[in-house]
């Protein structure tokens, strides 16, 4: 219960411009740019975009520098500024398969056309702190080459050749999809709605627990059969023109998780598929995703439900940092009302045990 | 609620269709300074009344499952539109992804510019410099992809 | 489908003060059933939609508010001028729809064809949106309930004879049923579920 009391209007007034005095720090030092932001904590704007559920790399980047490098806080900033938009409309299905490619591996076949694409990845580095990037030193560019003219062959159509993986085609109708943005979650949910959720979920929860099922909670007997990074074309139907338009390019991480499956009475042993598909460049966060993915569909799979990553109300319930913190951080607000309550109820509970211990110690001596 | 797929059948588009779409396209991704200078070179923006916008609102993108399945939804991404109309009645259309709301105007006169005899001939060369420019960055960040692909090579086995 | 100027002009010059404006008179015919209010802002929607329809909708619609257009309204420059300018669907079936428009003279098809809403979402219903004549001139009814101090007569210009008795039925439903807007010409007026009309002396 909260009650209404004035009084702290000057000192949240002084404390927010106390915030802005920190967040700028050191006047002495040049302040950062959201250009900065963006070109050079890129992944970070990534991830506030992701989690966020928007793509805008320049609001992403003001969310992050005005929350002062504080993620989640900027992720719910950046939440809470998309409820003030429109929606203009739904995009057509991206083509992955389409994407202009920045990095592509497979973990399950060397060579494959188009070849593993490394890109800019921390992969294969020594994770030793660099002293130079202590200072502003001459960066050289990327080495160029002739790219090959082959076509980057989705993983997936390469098994599904020797149908020994499960297919993924749209339904008869391409129904329309859930959108948690408009309806109030019911549970069970639908795939679509839990890719939608597992999209804007936090990277670092769905990390836990993808790596969870890797440590038997939940096994999935995983590989990673194709990771992607790139630019695809978002297009939209343009009903005053009659055709679709591409507005322009998002970059996503895609990520193909495949999974042995035993085979059931209906389906034969093949693999199945876990698929994470994220904002930006989040690899780590498409890989969990693609794991919890698949955890959570355990039960089209007739597999038990044993762990926590299988059960999609404890998944998808927890999985939203913006309601996480907003339910934990309000523990934080005043609660005096509530708390007064709480003490006479603990007061006359410890008056009636003590009464209660007094009659015992009556009856001990009595009997004495 | 949403009853029913809203992605229409693809109809045939008209050759004019072709080239307003990619038009509206290259427009979409020029930058204001490209914009205003090849304005410039056409005898300035004309005037023109906006019909809608300006406006930034959300466009919720979607993907497939597996890459090639079933639909679902998985973020918005802000665009920004903007529709006008010229003073000799051609009505043009931008938009693009992000918050610039200069650009998508300009944009949506450029694009009504190209439905005039006196302009379409400017306006599809601008377009074919964007295009340039846009396959240039494109070829660029393919290069330096193909630069970090690896060449596997077999170490000779030892046969007895 | 190309459209055509006629569909793309006569939006809100100022679409945030048009839809305030509008939205106040909503607010306040809402809370005051029976009262007559104009709406703000200067939409001018292609015939035969309403200027106070045509507000309405550039108002209270958007890409997450399906809209049934009537048979007279539901022709392709009206269709796309809603489409256009507020972004909402036109769907084909009445039952789908949050939002719904008929046009002056045409009748009023059977309100259980709409959506009344659920019980635990109440507000997912249908607002019809109804073009009359004249909000007054007509035969009285008296209205009783909240917003209305004991009650308030209203003559509204060409419903239906059995109107009262289909109203009834609505009321009947509550907390779920229909609310209706009537328009005529720049002029609305609210009849939210709540409110109860009888014939003048009943």
């Amino acid at each position: 219960m909260y009650v209404a009391v004035k009084g702290g209007e000057a000192a949240i007034s002084n404390a927010h411009r106390l915030l802005a005095d920190r967040r700028r720090g050191d006047r002495s030092l040049p302040a950062l740019s959201i250009d900065q932001i963006v070109a050079q904590l890129a992944l970070g704007v990534d991830r506030i975009m992701a989690e966020a559920s928007l793509y805008d790399r320049t609001l992403a980047a003001l969310a992050m520098r005005q929350a002062r490098g504080d993620m989640i806080e900027a992720i719910f900033i950046l939440r809470a500024y998309r409820t003030t938009l429109p929606r203009f409309g739904y995009s057509r299905a991206v083509d992955t398969g389409a994407m202009l490619v920045e990095r592509r591996i497979s973990a399950t076949y060397k060579d494959l056309p188009g070849g593993q694409l490394l890109g800019p990845t921390f992969d294969y580095t020594h994770r030793l702190l660099d002293p130079s990037l202590l200072g502003d030193h001459e960066v050289a560019e990327g080495i160029q080459r002739e790219p090959d003219t082959e076509p980057v062959m989705r993983v997936s159509d390469i098994l599904a050749g020797e149908s020994l993986i499960e297919m993924e085609e749209p339904d008869e109708t391409d129904t329309v999809p859930g959108d948690i943005t408009r309806e109030p979650l019911e549970f069970p949910l639908g795939r679509d709605e839990r890719l939608q959720a597992l999209a804007r979920g936090d990277e670092g929860f769905l990390l836990a627990l993808a790596y969870s099922t890797q440590r038997g909670y939940a096994r999935t007997h995983p590989f990673a059969g194709e990771i992607r990074i790139g630019q695809v074309e978002v297009e939209i139907d343009i009903p005053e023109l009659g055709f679709a338009v591409s507005l322009g390019r998002v970059q996503v991480t895609e990520c193909q998780m495949v999974n042995q499956f035993k085979g059931s009475a209906k389906q034969p042993p093949q693999f199945t598929r876990g698929y994470g598909l994220v904002f930006g460049q989040s690899e780590r966060k498409a890989m969990a995703m693609s794991l919890v993915d698949r955890a959570l569909r355990a039960s089209e799979f007739g597999e038990d439900i044993i762990a926590p990553a299988q059960d999609e109300e404890f998944v998808i319930s927890h999985s939203d940092n913006v309601q996480a913190t907003g339910f934990v951080e309000h523990l934080k607000l005043p609660h005096y009302v509530d708390f007064q309550a709480e003490l006479d109820l603990v007061r006359r509970m410890r008056r009636e045990y003590d009464a209660a211990q007094e009659i015992v110690e009556e009856m001990k001596e009595a009997a004495e | 609620m949403q009853t029913a797929a809203k992605t229409e059948p693809a109809r045939p588009l008209s050759a004019s269709d072709v080239a307003r779409k990619h038009r509206i396209e290259h427009l979409g991704r020029a930058t204001v300074e490209e914009m205003s200078r090849a304005l410039d070179t056409m005898g300035g923006a004309p005037e023109a009344v906006n019909l809608r916008g300006p406006e930034t609102g959300l466009v919720m993108i979607r993907g497939r499952m597996g890459g090639t399945g079933s639909l679902f939804n998985l973020g918005e991404a802000t665009v920004t539109r903007a529709t006008i109309r010229l003073a000799n009645g051609a009505v043009g259309h931008g938009q693009r992804l992000g918050g610039d709301k200069a650009a998508a105007r300009l944009a949506a006169i450029l694009d009504a510019m190209g439905e005039t005899s006196a302009h379409r001939k400017a306006v599809e060369t601008f377009c074919s410099e964007v295009a340039t420019r846009l396959e240039a960055e494109d070829a660029k960040l393919a290069a330096e992809t193909a630069a970090t692909r690896v060449d596997f090579f077999t170490m000779v086995r030892g046969d007895d | 489908m190309l459209l055509h100027t006629e569909a793309l002009e006569g939006g809100f010059a100022s679409p945030v003060l048009g839809a305030q404006a509008t939205f106040r008179a909503l607010l306040d015919a809402m809370a005051r059933p029976g009262t007559i209010r104009t709406a703000g802002g200067d939409a001018a929607p292609p015939h035969p939609l309403s200027i106070a329809q045509g507000a309405v909708a550039l108002t209270l619609t958007d890409h997450d508010t399906p809209v049934w257009l009537s048979p007279a309204l539901a022709h392709e420059t009206v269709k796309g001028w809603v489409g256009f300018h507020t972004g909402a669907e036109i769907v084909a079936s009445s039952a789908h729809a949050r939002f719904v428009f008929l046009a002056a003279g045409e009748a009023i098809p059977d309100l259980h064809g709409f959506a009344p809403g659920s019980q635990d979402y109440p507000d997912r219903s249908a607002t019809l949106v109804i073009e009359l004549p004249a909000l007054s001139g007509g035969p009285e009814f008296v209205a009783r309930g909240p917003g209305i101090k004991d009650s308030t007569k209203i003559a509204l210009q060409g419903l239906p004879a059995d109107f009262l008795r289909r109203w009834a039925a609505n009321r009947a439903f509550f907390p779920l049923g229909l609310d209706i807007v009537f328009t005529a010409g720049s002029d609305l007026m609210a009849l939210p579920r709540s409110t109860d009309l009888q014939a003048l002396g009943g």
